[in-house]
């Protein structure tokens, strides 16, 4: 149905209500990328196969993702009169048990996680409890989600309805107050005001920058040229990160509320939304939630017949990580090549097609509806003195609790790796915070009372990015992910500036030489100097940004790099060319799993005697160190 | 090689004839014939009015396009941060090997399978992982990758 006016948007929340939370049970799934991949799909269909079979009186539905990436698959239970019950790692066959113990009126007390007392509905005025009274029995004792480390920092606010509704269905975002935003803008508030707004709120960008967004905004409104373009880059190309996937996985329609709301403020007509190829399911979704929004009027022409239009087009991207730059985004959006240009003109004033055009993040957009709908002081009172609200990581790497983690901005390292990310594996030692990609910085152990903002990190020598964190440990040698940030850049240079085509290309010999043993001190000079002179001379952000993961690693961990230079050795055991494997004879038990796996032949002897390794055939695969489960392998 | 230049037309009508659209042009090709023919460059860039040139420049430019043809399978291997600090070079080095392939990437002989690197498929939170045609397979190690091999081998 068209969604025209106020009483439109009522009505149609009423309904979308009643299906959240319907009187009847309900089973949730959560079925973003990484629910997928560890099997949701076949969960879902066991659910609804089983629910079929017993004639059970209630609703399977998918949902996004709530962002605990280890734990899946998940899987939610709605009883009314109950508190939401989530169940981790659930495979077929306990989804079969769970059915049958939900149509029998009871609830599995295995692979449970954890419960929700009260849903936040942040945006709709205030919390929903989802019981009264007391609990009794299993559910009583059972931890909370703010008992949870991993959540008790957490304030999912962008995250708002991911993991709370289908991503598919316009009701159920309506329902959380979804739209009303876009409304109040349209009906009561100036364009100018919003711009106000969002200033005061003091968001700034989530893909990397950091650039205020209300500032943005105001001058691409001032700007001359018609029509104007408002662009969501979702051409997320971190490697490490993957929050702006799971927010469109989950939410779509916050990332189109936020462009229109922003399409109104800047006096644009036309939008696109610049996506990567390779997230399918993103892709689909969004095609979905547009086509959906248009649909009910919500896209299109005289939006809440308030004279304003707008209308939002997809467009693939091809692969290319340079693509995530501005002026390379919009002309791939042309047709050509990615290649960025110099900015002596900004592109809000002259952009896609030489017209001014507003690009902003996904994570971004999905902040702005949150802004008009609880105002930008309510806004102002999360986060820091300069970096305000909350921002989306993705914990990840050498770390016990993976996952993606909504936090107000200001939470230290610490806390982030011990307390959410539950620590580094047994037996090994935090080393270091890889935040920001290839155009950030390795944050060392000293500084972990460090707190996580755009200034600190800035200052440190990292930035945020658009906010992947990967933890190492002391299994992970820097010199080897100085080469490798590189190796990733020069394999996604585009080619045009010299400073970034040949700088980085000669930056990873010189880190080549030291992996292999053959560096010298004076080399460690050179890469210094000729990581300035790439950051000075590159054209766009790609290159001048390249060298901070050499800069900070060398910076904080020039010991390891002088441990590869004058003491032709690998601390992590990593470099190839600079370790050995061998195998302890005390601690084989002589099981033939390494016997098996050597590709070389390498690896003789019989059952339960202790084995041999020749190290003359040795490729140091580490096929051997994978499977011994005695730590019989050694690397030295 | 010939193409069904039936399919090639139904991609072409999806596109007004303007040179904004080579990309997506470029990407329904792709997506139909698994690479990018030549015939169909040359078909695709006369019919948007572009250079037979600028499709090339696009084609080598972007990752997602493929000038030879690939195999039954494909095989991607995400080299994102997360999954290289949990072994995807080592990973990497024996689905090499188990395919025979001589350089970094590629097609095996028989054409079943195309192994090729990626940057950061989004599933960091299950590295290492690898992706074999639609389907993402995480915290693979060496001996699973053996495995998966032997599996896709016999599809």
């Amino acid at each position: 149905m068209q969604i025209t006016t106020l009483t439109d948007l009522e009505a149609v929340k009423a309904r979308g209500l009643a299906q959240l939370y319907p009187e009847k049970p309900k089973i949730l799934v959560g079925m973003a990328t990484c629910g997928m991949a560890a099997g949701a799909q076949r969960v879902l269909e066991t659910l609804q196969k089983r629910a079929q079979q017993l004639h059970w009186d209630g609703a399977v539905e998918k949902t996004g993702c709530i962002g605990f990436c280890y734990e899946e698959p998940l899987v939610d239970l709605i009883i009314p009169g109950q508190p939401r019950l989530t169940y981790a790692r659930v495979d077929q066959e306990f989804a079969a048990e769970m059915m049958t113990a939900v149509a029998a009126g009871t609830v599995p007390e295995e692979n449970f996680l954890a419960r929700l007392d009260v849903d936040d509905m942040i945006l709709d005025g205030g919390p929903r409890r989802f019981y009264e009274g007391a609990l009794s029995g299993f559910v009583a004792q059972a931890p909370r989600y703010e008992d949870l480390d991993f959540f008790k920092l957490q304030r999912h606010l962008a995250m708002r309805n991911c993991g709370f509704i289908d991503p598919d269905n316009l009701e159920h975002y309506i329902a959380r107050g979804g739209y009303f935003a876009l409304h109040r803008a349209l009906t009561s508030m100036t364009p100018e005001e919003v711009i106000e707004a969002v200033t005061v709120g003091g968001l700034r960008g989530r893909g990397g920058g950091g650039f205020p967004t209300g500032v943005k905004w105001a001058s691409c409104r001032k700007a001359k040229g018609w029509p104007k373009y408002v662009l969501c880059n979702a051409d997320e190309g971190d490697p490490g990160a993957y929050m702006d996937r799971s927010l469109i996985e989950g939410d779509p329609h916050a990332i189109l509320e936020g462009m229109l709301i922003g399409a109104y403020a800047i006096g644009s007509t036309e939008g696109y939304i610049y996506v990567r190829a390779e997230y399918p399911l993103a892709v689909k979704t969004l095609q979905r939630a547009i086509l959906t929004a248009r649909e009910a009027g919500l896209l299109g022409q005289n939006i809440f017949g308030a004279g304003f239009s707008f209308d939002i087009k997809l467009n693939l991207g091809g692969g290319a990580f340079v693509c995530g730059e501005s002026t390379a985004l919009m002309a791939s959006i042309e047709g050509r090549p990615g290649e960025p240009r110099a900015k002596y003109v900004r592109s809000v004033e002259k952009g896609l097609w030489n017209l001014p055009s507003n690009l902003n993040n996904v994570e971004t957009w999905a902040n702005v509806p949150l802004i008009i709908a609880k105002g930008a002081d309510w806004y102002r009172e999360i986060g820091t003195e300069g970096s305000k609200g909350t921002k989306i990581f993705s914990l990840v790497g050498q770390v016990k609790n993976v996952g993606l983690v909504e936090v107000p901005m200001g939470v230290t390292i610490k806390d982030m790796v011990n307390l959410i990310g539950g620590g580094v594996p047994e037996a090994r030692e935090f080393k270091a915070i890889q935040i920001g990609g290839p155009s950030g910085g390795c944050i060392p152990r000293e500084l972990w009372d460090l707190p996580i903002d755009f200034d600190s990190l800035w200052d440190a020598g990292a930035m945020m990015g658009s906010g992947g964190m990967i933890v190492m440990d002391n299994s992970t040698c820097m010199v080897d992910v100085a080469k490798f940030f590189l190796d990733f850049l020069i394999d996604e240079s585009c080619g045009k500036c010299i400073p970034c085509r040949l700088g980085l290309k000669r930056m990873r010999d010189i880190l080549e030489e030291f992996s292999s043993g053959k560096g010298s001190l004076a080399d460690l000079e050179e890469l210094q100097s000729l990581s300035e002179a790439v950051q000075d001379g590159a054209l766009c952000g790609l290159g001048s940004s390249g060298p901070n993961p050499v800069l900070t690693t060398l910076r904080y961990f020039r010991d390891e790099y002088e441990a590869h230079i004058l003491g032709r050795r690998c601390p992590a055991g990593v470099c190839k060319d600079l370790i050995t494997y061998a195998i302890n004879q005390e601690l084989c038990n002589g099981c033939m799993a390494c016997v098996r796996e050597c590709p070389q032949g390498a690896i003789t002897g019989e059952k339960k005697q202790p084995h041999q390794l020749d190290a003359t055939l040795c490729i140091k695969c580490g096929a051997c160190f994978e499977v011994c489960k005695f730590g019989a392998v050694e690397v030295s | 090689m010939s193409i069904s230049f039936k399919s090639l037309e139904t991609i072409l009508e999806r596109h007004p004839p303007s040179p904004e659209h080579l990309i997506s042009a470029l990407q329904d090709v792709q997506a139909r014939f698994h690479y990018l023919p030549k015939e169909a460059m040359t078909a695709v860039c006369d019919h948007l009015g572009v250079p037979v040139s600028r499709g090339w420049a696009v084609a080598t430019f972007y990752k997602s396009f493929s000038l030879e043809p690939q195999g039954e399978h494909g095989i991607s291997v995400c080299m994102g941060t997360a999954c290289h600090v949990r072994g995807a070079r080592n990973l990497y080095d024996k689905f090499r090997r188990d395919l025979g392939l001589p350089g970094e990437e590629g097609t095996t002989r028989d054409r079943k399978f195309t192994l090729r690197q990626v940057r950061c498929l989004g599933c960091c939170s299950m590295g290492p992982v690898a992706q074999v045609d639609e389907e993402i397979h995480g915290n693979l190690n060496q001996r699973k990758a053996g495995q998966l091999i032997k599996l896709y081998r016999k599809r």
